[in-house]
């Protein structure tokens, strides 16, 4: 076990390794992304409120839901690195945060796209899960502005961990914003008490969706760790042993 | 036709996910090249130090 444990915190293992899962993450990631969205394009009942404009569900739900977990993932990167000294942890967080932004922007957006002819404006300024998703994306951005702005990667793994962790308040605000204050958006469906409201035809291909964006979103993690392990290793044996190799590490 | 027209929800929904394709698209590819970049630049690097030994 502890084997183990120490095995993942070594870097050239995590290198290889990343390497080894992109593919066993994306390929079925994509798989899954092409069935939940023919099934929510095209099989799934339109709404019998919002017609086929429901269907933008099956894009906003999945990368909301990332926005947060790859905040999350820094977080957690940010607090192992400080607590246990972790330099992967927060080499993890480093690679999270571009992702998370991304995610963050198409859940602003399609949100924003949904929200016209569902509430009639492309934004509302007064509603908290609005307002506390841009903050989010406002978070992403500090992270990496933070990160980039400090040369010295120990002070900057520091610094943004401490931002990071700061940050983890408003993704609790962005998950119950709902739930605490009245707002424009409609209320949790998946998390529901007494389960998810909604029909099994348009559930599935949600579900998929939310699992194959989430295998995507592994995928891309496991590129950009390694980018970021093979630019912090840069002057290590290891690094110039595998480059000078025959068979590279690319 | 219908499935293009989504009951003139289609420009809402359509634009929505190619959005999405779209930021995973340039996600993954800008990965890729900054993974490239990295590696290029530590390759070039440990070559040039190779050779002046």
């Amino acid at each position: 076990m502890w084997k183990w444990f120490h095995k993942l915190a070594s870097p050239p293992h995590i290198y290889r390794l990343a390497a080894i899962f992109i593919p066993w993450l994306a390929i079925p990631g994509l798989m899954l992304i092409a069935y939940g969205a023919y099934a929510g394009l095209f099989v799934a009942p339109e709404d019998y409120q919002q017609g086929d404009a429901f269907r933008i569900i099956y894009v906003h739900v999945p990368s909301a839901y990332l926005s947060m977990m790859a905040y999350m993932f820094m977080a957690f990167g940010g607090a192992i690195g400080l607590i246990w000294r972790m330099k992967l942890a927060h080499a993890v967080g480093a690679a999270a945060a571009p992702i998370g932004a991304a995610f963050t922007f198409l859940a602003l957006v399609t949100g924003s796209i949904w929200g016209r002819p569902m509430w009639g404006t492309w934004w509302e300024w007064g509603d908290p899960r609005l307002t506390s998703e841009l903050i989010l994306l406002f978070l992403y951005f500090g992270y990496m502005a933070l990160r980039s702005s400090i040369d010295d990667t120990a002070k900057a793994d520091k610094a943004c961990a401490v931002l990071a962790l700061v940050g983890v308040v408003n993704v609790v605000i962005v998950h119950y914003s709902v739930v605490w204050w009245s707002s424009l958006h409609q209320g949790q469906t998946l998390f529901k008490e007494g389960g998810p409201a909604m029909d099994k035809s348009m559930l599935y291909p949600l579900l998929a969706m939310i699992l194959g964006f989430t295998l995507l979103f592994g995928a891309l993690l496991a590129r950009r760790i390694r980018t970021e392990v093979l630019y912090r290793e840069r002057r290590t044996r290891w690094v110039r042993e595998m480059i000078l190799s025959p068979e590279g590490g690319k | 036709m219908d499935a293009l027209e989504m009951g003139n929800y289609g420009i809402y929904v359509w634009s929505c996910f190619a959005i999405t394709l779209a930021v995973i698209v340039i996600s993954d590819v800008q990965a890729r090249l900054r993974h490239k970049q990295v590696y290029r630049a530590i390759e070039v690097r440990i070559k040039a130090l190779e050779e002046r030994q």
